[in-house]
């Protein structure tokens, strides 16, 4: 590049010396431009005669050498220099911004860690990360990758996740906290266990996403080419058709005027710009994306996605924390503390994710030793003695099996009723948090155009109702099983237009076979969920909904860049060619059309990676 | 079975649709998709004849893009 740079240059000086001296010897003058031409078009001089061996006529290096060269053989010496000139800085300047947008891309997946610092007989040793096995201590210094995945078993640091999540907020982490790799260790020193080898890392998984992203094309794209494999050769022929027809039927037409309007078409046939444009913008578009930690698996799926037409969501883990907590506690003779603790005890064996919430929440060390008598009733509670007492933890069913006179609550969530001795002593009301950004994402999606929002839950119809009441969504299918979302999944395709698309957005757990159905499959919290990362066509790192927001933002965003491009290069290209054919523009017009309208797409192109104007 | 490649040397964007319609019009290649961004080639053929299907995809690369070269990974 720097060769051509160089020579562009050097041409580019001779073009201009003859062009303001102008000397008077015709001669000299000539002669600079020739010299001009082929310090900066040998190259293309010599495609181009290897290119007519091959009979690639509509090759561009062979219709700029075409056009060039005619110019030469009707006596419009700057014009031939001038062409060539602008069509290599039109050349550089492509392959600058492509080499640009490729490095930016390439440095923001400039995750790849490249050694690791293990514990081996009491030393420290450098090795790769791929000679690192489940089970050893690395030790990972300020400033360095985060090699592998793993817990910190010793030291506090923190954290910078921005390559993985896009999160410019540095995140704390301490002994026992799991830890990615791929993350920056910030400012400790930390010790890690490996958990996980290289190859199954959260690292490894994106770039092996990244980099194997499909290469399935957008419709934009496959247009544009399509486009240009019949414009170049209708073009060229046009152009022979003027060179030879009018001089021969228009009495008193001069063949060089019209040779001269030929070549400005041989000039403005190469499609070059137009087709870079688009793959150039889409690739911007996919690398801004990943800039706000949202991973596009090809533009086709970024394009699809600025036509979203239905979201339907997964409930649990999406919309909502899909963490359960205890909400409220509602004790009956009892203390709140005394409610909670019998709870506590009772469920103390159990593993269910309600146990875990009502343990979390009395917070206390458990003696055991209290629990002198246990048995789990499945699908109803536990019965236990707890020092002392007999206490009955359940639900509804177990309360009216045992008899129990209780007050049935109506609240929306899951409830425990706990008995003490057989007196009912109140309820605790366990429910699923929703997502601080989960009403806004609604909101926000109704805002840009989306027609319908649609939740889908296995959870209880009055939870899902209940959910779905407070976010502001369309409707809501609650009691699912897995193989229903795929049946209502189909049926809400068949009630979309045909240009729409849907979306559907799930956390990847179980609904694997929706991610793959829907137009758009879009997976939450991406870190960690390794199928989901496979089945989605989008994977979000963060477990924030309203990043689709932003994504719905930027493909619309490039979109329409896209469509500039295409509209303005072809309308500008076109109206050239009209006026080059009754004469009305210059070569330099034609010049314009070419370079100067690839630049201009190629720098409005650029603008898809930009992502700071996207709230 | 799908392969991917890395593809080196493609000077433009057009000229990587043609190479991609050049490349798909071989017999034994059941599709072809060249993405110029990322200078990657995926292509779908049977891996039995795999010997065979490099020469020609090797003959045709030659013939349509010369300083193209390219890379199985």
């Amino acid at each position: 590049m720097k060769k051509k740079t160089i020579k562009i240059m050097v041409a580019l000086i001779l073009y201009l010396f003859a062009m303001l001296i102008n000397f008077e010897n015709e001669l000299i003058n000539k002669g600079i431009f020739i010299v001009s031409y082929i310090i900066v078009g040998f190259e293309i001089l010599k495609k181009a005669i290897r290119n007519i061996f091959r009979g690639k006529v509509f090759d561009e290096n062979f219709l700029m050498a075409v056009a060039t060269l005619g110019a030469f053989g009707i006596g419009e010496f700057p014009e031939a220099v001038a062409v060539m000139l602008f069509y290599q800085i039109g050349e550089l300047f492509q392959s600058y911004a492509v080499d640009k947008s490729r490095k930016s891309i390439a440095s923001l997946m400039d995750i790849r860690p490249d050694f690791a610092n293990v514990y081996r007989n009491d030393k420290i040793e450098k090795v790769s990360p791929d000679d690192v096995k489940i089970g050893e201590t690395i030790i990972v210094k300020p400033g360095e990758k985060i090699p592998l995945d793993g817990i910190i078993v010793e030291g506090k640091t923190t954290l910078d996740t921005k390559a993985l999540t896009g999160e410019a907020m540095p995140k704390g982490a301490s002994e026992g906290d799991e830890v990615l790799s791929g993350c920056i260790n910030i400012n400790g020193v930390i010790k890690i266990e490996v958990k996980k080898e290289y190859g199954e890392s959260t690292v490894s998984k994106i770039l092996d996403l990244v980099e194997n992203a499909s290469s399935k094309k957008s419709k934009s794209e496959n247009f544009i080419t399509k486009f240009a494999k019949y414009y170049t050769p209708i073009v060229v022929i046009i152009a022979l058709i003027l060179a030879v027809i009018p001089p021969l039927v228009i009495s008193g037409a001069e063949f060089s005027d019209w040779l001269y309007r030929a070549l400005s078409f041989l000039v403005v046939s190469c499609p070059c710009a137009l087709v870079i444009s688009i793959p150039l913008s889409f690739f911007g578009g996919i690398g801004g994306a990943s800039k706000m930690g949202v991973l596009v698996k090809g533009s086709n799926y970024l394009e699809a996605l600025s036509n979203t037409e239905i979201a339907v969501f997964d409930k649990t883990g999406t919309l909502t924390e899909g963490v359960f907590e205890v909400q409220k506690v509602n004790p009956v003779g009892v203390s709140r503390y005394e409610l909670l603790k019998v709870a506590a005890y009772a469920e103390n064996y159990s593993n269910h994710p309600i146990s875990k919430s009502i343990k979390q929440a009395y917070n206390e060390e458990i003696d055991e030793k209290q629990i002198i008598n246990y048995e789990e009733l499945s699908g109803r509670g536990i019965v236990a003695k707890i020092g002392e007492q007999n206490v009955l933890v359940g639900n509804e069913k177990l309360m009216q099996e045992k008899q129990i006179n209780f007050e049935k609550c109506n609240e929306i969530g899951t409830i425990i009723y706990v008995t003490i001795e057989e007196k009912y002593a109140g309820y605790i009301l366990i429910s699923d948090k929703i997502k601080e950004d989960a009403k806004l994402t609604i909101e926000s999606l109704k805002k840009n155009n989306i027609k319908q929002t649609v939740m889908l839950t296995g959870d209880k119809k009055e939870v899902g109702e209940s959910v779905a009441k407070e976010l502001g969504i369309d409707k809501v299918y609650a009691e699912l099983l897995p193989a229903d979302k795929v049946q209502r999944v189909e049926e809400l395709l068949k009630t979309k237009s045909q240009k729409g698309k849907l979306a559907f957005i799930g956390d990847g757990i179980n609904d694997a076979p929706v991610l793959t159905l829907a137009d758009i499959g879009i997976a939450m919290g991406g870190l960690g969920a390794d199928s989901a990362i496979e089945a989605a066509d989008i994977v979000i790192m963060t477990d924030e909904p309203s990043k689709i927001i932003k994504s719905i933002k930027l493909s619309k965003k490039t979109m329409r860049i896209v469509k500039q491009n295409i509209v303005f290069a072809i309308s500008v290209k076109i109206l050239v060619l009209i006026l080059a054919a009754f004469g009305l523009s210059t070569m330099w017009q034609a010049v314009f059309a070419d370079v100067g309208v690839s630049i201009i797409a190629i720098l409005n192109a650029l603008r898809a990676l930009r992502i700071k104007n996207i709230k | 079975m799908n392969v991917k490649f890395k593809i080196k040397g493609l000077d433009c964007a057009n000229c990587a649709a043609e190479l991609e319609r050049a490349i798909q019009k071989i017999e034994a290649i059941n599709s072809a998709n060249i993405n110029f961004m990322t200078e990657k080639m995926e292509l779908e053929y049977d891996e039995n004849n795999e010997e065979e299907i490099l020469k020609k995809l090797k003959k045709t690369i030659k013939r349509e893009e010369p300083d193209v070269s390219i890379e199985k990974i």
